[in-house]
């Protein structure tokens, strides 16, 4: 080993900033999604305040979910995991101090402007132009962040993790200039470049591949990472990892028409993203199987190790969620599903199943290492976390399929003279007992993350946690 | 050419280059590459061990 491997350290203050933030944003995003749940259980609950109506405030739930929340995640997770499969230190800590503030000033902005009513109304990219160049201007700082030191391993691979991180920071950073493209005419006003069905198909382009690879390729790097640590099994199969990921990354970006199925977008659109959805059941399996298979043989693991159980179960969803949206992706049962609620609960059989689920075990795993302590302060309330999050999912999805199915079927119910049987309001007055069970659902989520603050808080403030860094390479 | 045999050809084009990709990842002469790539999660612990050592701490800026 030379001189020079013995010198280096890793950058882990911007990993402990975004793991502390992780759980900070999560808490507030849920809290807001909690309210609006509550919303449409009580709608008096929007105080008859323009600021906190369903429709300004939803969009807040879920860029701070997904772009907090989630983001504050897969920064911390891929900055730690680039660091240390390369055991290569970031190429420089004040580009990561810029990213940590410039991100944490892109989720401020959203929280002052979405509920001012200030949105360019494109779904997952509501920010006005202001917020999205600083977006660009940040993405791009983590591009060159991440990149760089990749460039600069000592290991001869670049492990498969760092690959879905890639692919993640390189795709997330064409769709939102793709998507954002407009013509500002006041500071926070601006139109899209795109019109009518182009603009739908830009915009679910840019929706589906949100969804593929901010919140499937960056937590696939997390999994691939995270799942091996923690069981301390090599993956299972290194050459199904690199199938998998170039079999995703190439037709996730396919599926988005299957968004604007039964609309003014041309049939063989709607068609082409309905059976690429269709194949794209078997790259997700592929990866899901994989993670599941590296417990092979550690299977008893899981009774003794919550964080572990995290992982795996969130894997599980992911089988489950990526089974449910290629289905609904088939035009038949689109007919059923478009509009419903079904939609919503199978977006957080994802979300709540998948995605969080992996991002708190991560969490869970990373926040000891960062502090130079051996493990979180209380396993118990890892566990207490652990049912509480998977009782809030199960309830969750489960009312969102009865009341999505119903008002499927309410809908399209015709009488004998060809008349509508039901009014939409009837459909609506028949969700009201699945909007309280889904609100249920949430609050018991919630309560979990409330768990893990605590448990976070107890942890990083023991006495013999450390949060500062030996520094032996100059940046 | 018409522009419609163009896009037949690139979807076979695109096939032959995943079937590489799985063939490439299958072959036997890369076993051991791919079994050093797959243990690199495990081979960090000594610099993360030092980041957070005591004694070296004062060279923190």
């Amino acid at each position: 080993m030379s001189k020079e491997i013995n010198q280096i350290t890793y950058n882990y203050k911007v990993v402990r900033q975004f793991a502390i933030m992780t759980v900070v944003w999560g808490i507030i995003g849920m809290a807001v999604g909690v309210l609006i749940a509550a919303q449409l259980v009580w709608p008096v609950l929007n105080f008859d305040t323009p600021w906190l109506s369903f429709g300004r405030i939803r969009p807040l739930h879920t860029n701070a979910v997904i772009f907090a929340f989630g983001g504050s995640a897969l920064f911390a997770t891929s900055l730690y995991v680039v660091q240390r499969t390369c055991q290569a230190r970031l190429i420089s800590d004040s580009l990561a101090s810029f990213i940590f503030w410039g991100w944490q000033l892109v989720i401020v902005g959203a929280v002052v402007t979405l509920p001012m009513g200030l949105t360019s109304a494109k779904e997952y990219a509501e920010l006005e132009w202001p917020i999205d160049v600083l977006i660009t201007v940040v993405w791009v700082a983590y591009a060159v962040l991440f990149f760089g030191t990749i460039m600069k391993r000592k290991a001869k691979h670049i492990y498969v993790a760092n690959w879905f991180f890639g692919a993640f920071i390189i795709t997330v950073a064409i769709l939102h200039i793709g998507n954002s493209l407009a013509i500002p005419v006041t500071m926070w006003k601006s139109y899209s470049i795109y019109a009518g069905t182009v603009d739908a198909m830009i915009q679910w382009w840019y929706g589906h591949n949100a969804v593929g690879f901010f919140l499937t390729a960056g937590f696939l790097g997390i999994m691939y990472y995270f799942v091996p640590k923690q069981t301390n099994r090599p993956i299972y199969s290194y050459r199904l990892s690199i199938v998998h990921f170039w079999a995703l990354i190439s037709l996730y970006v396919w599926a988005g028409s299957h968004h604007l199925h039964y609309s003014a977008l041309p049939d063989w659109a709607q068609s082409a993203g309905m059976v690429m959805s269709l194949i794209l059941l078997a790259p997700s399996w592929g990866g899901m199987i994989n993670g599941m298979m590296t417990l092979s043989g550690a299977w008893h693991k899981l009774r003794t190790d919550p964080i572990l159980r995290f992982l795996v179960v969130s894997l599980s969803f992911y089988g489950m969620s990526t089974f449910e949206g290629p289905m609904m992706a088939i035009k038949t049962v689109n007919a059923l599903s478009h509009n419903t609620d079904w939609t919503v609960g199978h977006v957080h059989s994802g979300a709540l199943g998948w995605v969080a689920m992996v991002s708190i075990g991560a969490i869970y795993h990373l926040i000891p290492k960062l502090f130079d302590l051996k493990e979180m302060y209380s396993i118990s309330m890892i566990n207490l976390h652990f049912w509480l999050a998977t009782a809030g999912t199960v309830l969750y999805i489960a009312a969102m399929w009865v009341n999505g199915i119903m008002q499927g079927l309410m809908w399209r119910a015709v009488n004998e003279d060809g008349t509508l049987t039901y009014s939409f309001v009837e459909s609506l007055e028949a969700s009201h007992m699945g909007y309280l069970v889904r609100m249920i659902g949430g609050v018991i989520f919630l309560a979990g993350m409330l768990v893990m603050a605590v448990n976070v808080w107890l942890t990083v403030k023991q006495q013999d946690a450390k949060a500062l860094d030996t520094v032996t390479e100059t940046a | 050419m018409d522009i419609n045999t163009l896009r037949g050809l690139s979807t076979i084009l695109v096939m032959i280059v995943f079937l590489g990709i799985c063939l490439w990842a299958f072959s036997s002469k890369k076993k051991d590459d791919f079994d050093d790539a797959a243990n690199l999660p495990f081979e960090d612990d000594k610099i993360a061990k030092r980041t957070l050592s005591e004694k070296e701490r004062k060279n923190h800026d």
